[in-house]
């Protein structure tokens, strides 16, 4: 009997191509707009984690409450031993110290009098030990535009555009303006190395990558840091185990001292846990609304569809079939639109996904002033979910839908069938 | 059934409603059909021909009054024993055919054996030998569209015999057919019922049909208005 739906359904092209392609675009819509932002939430979190809140970060108790001032004169101190007890305690976590830092760049003529001044947005990652992992983190190789990363203490890299409106270029030597740890005036002569690009406009607008050695000693900051960010050693960020470290640090942490250190994990911080619960609540809905959507496309056309078949309900009623029979068969029909419709869509999903994956959608002009860690080029990201994402929507869509509209033929008199069959 | 009725009707009441009317389309039909009858039921349109046939087809239930068809009464059938009743007993032919349009002639004829479950061998074997019945043997592959209508009428006909059934109802079976093509399909039937001493019964108001009538029960607004048995028809020439 399954065989012979299964013949009637490939010979008859209203019951199963039309079909299989409003399942297919739905699908297909999904897997792209799933992978999209997916794409966009992992790009997001991605950015956040390596320029500024790792998956986990320490601070000092009075740093965490203002950090968004980077107060360097609360930054943590003893950070050689604590990062040795962070390392033995949580080994499955990559640890590493920064300072973030802002002052003024001052570029220099050739009698070595002001040319011009800008300010600089800085970042001190340790880059000169064997086995550092923030060049990785950063992509600074990749990043990098002209010249090369340092190579030894006094050369920083400086961001592309930046360097561009300040005049500068590899080879380029600087002044660094800023305040020490203890709030006296720090200044401090830099090499630029190479300039980078991180296609992130919030740090492309005037970003410097110094050493982090140069900068505890610019800054006074000998054996401290603003920060200790961890990361875990796949580095893809697991909310449930970060929230457990961090709280599992806090407890043995003492809390009546505010320069006492405190852990927080990606998604304490920034208010990211808002952005990714609206982005899940946004897939959601995605989700939500072609179920709905192609469940009523796929009910009206599936009523038309029974509408047009009444003549063929009618007659295999008249030979003997049951309703219950003819139902089941409009749904096993169904299923199978469904499985092949879900196939097609998620393989012409992908497709498009893989296309936003590589080209992706340039949106510089849209983050030219935003603070946001986001990449200029928002990209789609194909991952696991991306593979099944569709299926259940395109199934349960056609479901609802044949469902639906067959009850109507189910609860239609034989007699009545029998009769539509003369008209 | 000891008198070899395969149909007895009794008192047979059924009213329909027609937004706040209500109709009657038989009014107290009391009728006998023998097993091997090649009979017919005939009035002008609106008599309540389609609907006697439909109750007596397990199609619809009555009103009030009874329909005892080999021996089960059809008012009290739930719609499962209703469907194995038709699928084991019943062959209805259709006025427009009804063949299933994406379905080769070959399967058209083979559905209500699937739905018995018989196996594929038995099935081919059953298949060919209603084609050659009808002789359409040479058309096994053909669809529906690819044929004429008498083909298409005596597709229906190995559709409705291929399971060797005790009744078969014909609603209309002529009326999209030619004189010489309703002669050819009649003779078939007629041949059918002699050989496999299957029931036929018909609804027409085809005089084509009337001449091969055994049997002629009249229906006027929903009452039999004349019952009678013709000696000399087209049937027994």
């Amino acid at each position: 009997m399954i065989r012979f739906l299964l013949k009637g359904l490939l010979r008859d092209r209203s019951r199963s191509f039309f079909p299989i392609l409003i399942v297919s675009a739905g699908v297909a819509l999904t897997v792209i707009l799933y992978s999209y932002f997916n794409g966009v939430e992992i790009d997001a979190i991605r950015n956040y984690a390596v320029f500024a809140t790792g998956h986990v970060k320490a601070m000092s108790r009075a740093y965490a409450e203002q950090a968004e001032l980077i107060p360097n004169d609360l930054a943590l101190l003893g950070v050689d031993s604590l990062m040795q007890d962070l390392e033995t305690n949580y080994p499955q976590v990559r640890w590493t110290g920064r300072i973030r830092f802002g002052g003024l760049l001052d570029i220099p003529d050739e009698n070595n009098e002001t040319r011009i001044q800008g300010p600089v947005t800085g970042l001190a990652v340790d880059l000169f030990s064997v086995d550092t992992p923030e060049i990785d983190f950063l992509g600074l190789h990749r990043s990098l535009v002209q010249g090369k990363l340092p190579q030894s203490p006094g050369e920083v890299l400086i961001a592309e555009e930046y360097a561009g409106q300040l005049g500068l270029s590899a080879g380029s030597r600087v002044t660094l303006v800023s305040a020490t740890m203890n709030g006296s005036l720090a200044l401090e002569n830099f090499l630029i190395a190479g300039t980078v690009r991180f296609g992130m406009a919030a740090m492309d607008r005037s970003a410097m990558i110094a050493d982090i050695g140069d900068i505890r000693l610019a800054l006074d900051m000998e054996d401290a840091a603003g920060e200790i960010l961890g990361f875990f050693s796949d580095e893809i960020y697991k909310d449930e185990d970060a929230m457990a470290i961090a709280a599992e640090f806090n407890q043995a942490a003492p809390t009546d001292d505010e320069f006492a250190p405190v852990m927080y994990a990606l998604s304490e911080q920034s208010d990211l846990r808002g952005m990714l619960q609206q982005t899940d609540s946004v897939i959601g809905m995605i989700n939500g609304v072609f179920i709905a959507v192609m469940a009523m496309v796929l009910w009206n056309a599936g009523l038309m569809g029974t509408i047009r078949r009444y003549g063929e309900i009618g007659v295999r009623l008249a030979m003997g079939e049951n309703k219950g029979s003819v139902y089941r068969s409009l749904i096993l029909e169904a299923l199978m639109i469904g499985f092949v419709g879900s196939l097609l869509g998620t393989a012409i999903g992908l497709g498009f996904a893989y296309l936003l994956q590589s080209k992706g959608i340039d949106a510089a002009g849209m983050m030219k002033s935003s603070n946001v860690m986001m990449s200029n080029v928002l990209r789609a990201r194909i991952t696991a979910g991306s593979f099944f994402v569709g299926f259940l929507p395109g199934l349960l869509a056609i479901l609802l839908g044949t469902g639906l509209s067959g009850l109507s033929v189910y609860k239609r008199q034989t007699s009545q069938l029998f009769k539509e069959l003369e008209v | 059934m000891a008198d070899d009725n395969c149909i007895q009707t009794r008192d047979l009441v059924k009213d329909y409603s027609l937004g706040q009317q209500r109709v009657r389309a038989l009014n107290h039909v009391t009728l006998n059909f023998v097993c091997g009858e090649f009979c017919g039921v005939v009035g002008p349109s609106g008599s309540g021909k389609t609907t006697l046939l439909n109750i007596m087809g397990s199609l619809d239930s009555p009103t009030s009054g009874r329909a005892i068809v080999l021996d089960r009464d059809i008012a009290s059938l739930t719609h499962k024993e209703a469907a194995q009743l038709r699928n084991h007993h019943f062959g209805f032919i259709f006025q427009t055919f009804n063949l299933l349009p994406v379905y080769s002639v070959f399967e058209n004829v083979e559905f209500p054996l699937l739905l018995l479950g018989y196996p594929a061998s038995e099935r081919k074997k059953m298949v060919l030998e209603a084609l050659e019945w009808v002789k359409l043997t040479d058309k096994e592959k053909a669809r529906p569209n690819q044929l004429s209508g008498g083909e298409s009428q005596r597709v229906a006909v190995a559709r409705a015999i291929v399971k060797k059934p005790k009744i078969v109802f014909a609603d209309e079976p002529t009326a999209n057919l030619d004189a010489q093509n309703s002669r050819h399909i009649l003779n078939i039937m007629q041949s059918l019922n002699r050989q496999l001493q299957t029931t036929f019964i018909f609804s027409t108001h085809d005089e084509k049909v009337i001449q091969f009538l055994r049997r002629v029960v009249t229906l006027e607004d929903g009452r039999v208005t004349d019952d009678r048995v013709i000696e000399n028809s087209g049937s027994e020439s």
